[in-house]
Parts: structure tokens; C-alpha cells; sequence
């Protein structure tokens, strides 16, 4: 699968290479270069410095072609308005968003954005862990 | 009216001050403390502390009882989701934003945005019309009948000087309301009324048929043909 994945932080660049080691074709984006350092040096995927809510910089890394999206930067608002134009202007068939604020995350659910929340999972697993 | 604006930049200050001063109830959602304490000091109780794009916050400030959100701090992204979650979340009737990148433009209409407003897109159409390679130039853009008003300048050495507006093989959807002729008064044309050089005219059109017009208006130049003196 072709997934391009918009962030390159702890997450992304661990997906990133998770990814990778499946086989997947995936390319990383990051408005920071200092960013891809976290990439391992086997990493076969490529590697882009380009801003994520900018049409041009996604068609520049080929968003066209790609199957999956995947927006993971510190910003919530960075990542939602990244993946509407994913969705909207691009039409990847599959777009997934971070999103930290669980009332954001519902509401941009309903809007038909696949959307995960941190915070609600985690809270949620260790509440989990402490009632054992 | 309730007007809820985000963000308290420069744009946001003078916003806030400008509709206060028309006499509407406006409150100002600033992130930062001490942008929001100077503002307070100054104005008085209109400033709320707190991020405008999170939907806790929007309902703590009475959006849902918000006639208008408007959207003014410098970043597109937070611009976009706050006025997602006023209109979403509370059906804040009217969304207003701010856009830095004009690209954007068509993605937040898409996306329900009632009105952007791009400061960049604003110089680029002054530039136009001062500029003598783009004669023609939008003035307006009438957003809710899919409605561009446009000027341009006849050029003397143009194949439209001295032809009758009837004459012109003018898009069907367009139409001529103004002519103001050089050092003339401005008058509305009728299908006789022939164009000079140097005549400014303003036309309303589609935004699809806006290159048609200007075809048909600019003519072809007479450049191939020896010039008259």
C-alpha cells in the first residue's frame, strides 16, 4: 500500500518504519528536516521537507497516487484541515487524523474523518490498568 | 448582533474595536494572557482567555447563541476548525475567515465556510488593476449568485475600439453595465453605444466565463497590421 504519512515526530516516524518493514511504499512529510533525523538509517521510504496544510507541497509528494493518509503532527487543527484536504480536494480513499481534544475528535468523527484521540485512548487504558 | 471574534492579533484589535464602536456586543477569544489582560484593561470586560478552536471554550463564550463567528488569527488551520466547530457544534449561522495562503479559498468554501477573506488575494487584485499586462481586474465578488463584477480598459490599439457593444460576441451570461469613457462621464451602454480606446468598463459575470469576456472585450490587438498615426 502506498501510505503517506504527514509528520514526522515519535509517532510518525515510528509507523513510518513499521510500515516500511512490512514492505508498504511510504512516504514521510515534515515541515521540519531536523524532524526526519528519528527515521532509521535503513529506512527505504522517502523522506519529504513540506507543509502539510499546503495543496501544492501534498501534490508534490504524491498524494494523487496514495491509498492512505495519515496526519500526525503536534496540531490538531494542523492535521484536521490536512486531512479535509485529503479527503476533499484529493480523494484518498483512506484518511486518518490524530486528534488530542476528545470534543474536536467527535465531532470531526460525525464529519466523516477516521479520527483517533490519544487522550480518550489512553485515559481510557489506564483506567483499565488501575481497576485492573 | 452577538459577534464572537477569534484570535487578538493586530486584525482581531481593530475588529473588535471597530464593531464595538457600531454598537454590537462583541467578544474577543485570545490565547494568550497577556494580550487578553492589555485588551481588557483597555476596553473593558470583551476579552475571553482561552483557544477558540476548542469547543469547550466556544460554548463557555455563548456560541451557540452567536449570530457571527469571525475567525482573524494568522494561521489558516485554526481559522478553519474554529469555524468548523462554530458552525457544527453550536450552528453559528454565519462563519467568517481570515486566510493567509489564497489557495485555500475554494478548500474552506467546500468545506462550508461562509465567507474568507484573504488579505494576499486582496493585494494581488490591486496589483492587477495597476499592472497594464492584466486589463482586466475583479472588483467584487457577489459569492451567494455565483457573480463576479470585473473592470477592464479598452487598449487604443485594441480590435474592440470602434465597435458597437452589440457587436461584441460577448458571453451569454455577461453583461456590460458601466462605461466610463476617458475624461468622460460614466454612462450605461445600450447595444449601440461604441467603445473607444481608453474606456473603462465594468461587466458582471460568472467566474467561469471571466477569461471568455475578457476575449471578447480586449479583442485581438492590432499588431500585425501597419499602425495608423
Amino acid at each position: 500500500m502506498k501510505v503517506l504519512i504527514m509528520g514526522c515526530g515519535r509517532v510518525g516516524a515510528q509507523l513510518a518504519m513499521l510500515l516500511d518493514a512490512e514492505g508498504h511504499k511510504v512516504t514521510v512529510l515534515d515541515m521540519d528536516t531536523h524532524s526526519l533525523r528519528r527515521l532509521p538509517s535503513n529506512f527505504g521510504g522517502t523522506a519529504l521537507f513540506g507543509n502539510g496544510v499546503d495543496e501544492e507541497s501534498l501534490r508534490k509528494a504524491g498524494i494523487g497516487e496514495m491509498d492512505i493518509f495519515v496526519a500526525v503532527t503536534q496540531g490538531d487543527n494542523r492535521n484536521v484541515m490536512a486531512c479535509q484536504i485529503a479527503k476533499h480536494v484529493f480523494n484518498v480513499p483512506r484518511v486518518m487524523c490524530r486528534i488530542y481534544d476528545p470534543l474536536r475528535e467527535e465531532m470531526y468523527s460525525q464529519l466523516g474523518l477516521e479520527t483517533i484521540s490519544p487522550t480518550k485512548i489512553f485515559a481510557q487504558l489506564l483506567k483499565e490498568k488501575i481497576e485492573g | 448582533m452577538y459577534i464572537i471574534v477569534i484570535g487578538g492579533g493586530r486584525v482581531g484589535y481593530y475588529l473588535l474595536k471597530g464593531l464595538l464602536n457600531e454598537g454590537h456586543e462583541v467578544l474577543l477569544v485570545e490565547r494568550d494572557a497577556r494580550i487578553c489582560a492589555t485588551i481588557t484593561e483597555e476596553m473593558g470586560s470583551v476579552c475571553y482567555h482561552g483557544d477558540g478552536c476548542e469547543a469547550a471554550t466556544l460554548g463557555e463564550v455563548g456560541a451557540s447563541r452567536a449570530d457571527m463567528l469571525v475567525a482573524v488569527t494568522g494561521d489558516d488551520a485554526d481559522n478553519l476548525v474554529a469555524c468548523q466547530v462554530a458552525k457544527h457544534k453550536y450552528h453559528v449561522p454565519r462563519t467568517i475567515a481570515r486566510i493567509r495562503n489564497p489557495q485555500n479559498e475554494a478548500l474552506f468554501k467546500k468545506l462550508g465556510i461562509d465567507v474568507t477573506i484573504s488579505t494576499t488575494a486582496i493585494i494581488l487584485e490591486y496589483i492587477e488593476r495597476e499592472v497594464p499586462t492584466h486589463p482586466l481586474a475583479r472588483l467584487l465578488a457577489v459569492e451567494e449568485k455565483g457573480l463576479v463584477i470585473v473592470d477592464i480598459t479598452i487598449a487604443p490599439e485594441s480590435s474592440t475600439a470602434g465597435k458597437a457593444v452589440k457587436d461584441l460576441d460577448l458571453p451569454e451570461e455577461s453583461k456590460l453595465v458601466l462605461v466610463v469613457p476617458h475624461g468622460g462621464v460614466a454612462h450605461v451602454p445600450s447595444g449601440g453605444t461604441v467603445l473607444r480606446g481608453g474606456d473603462q468598463i465594468v461587466a458582471v459575470t460568472t467566474p467561469e466565463l471571466r477569461d471568455k469576456l475578457e476575449g471578447a472585450l480586449r479583442g485581438t490587438p492590432v499588431s500585425g497590421k501597419p499602425r495608423k498615426k
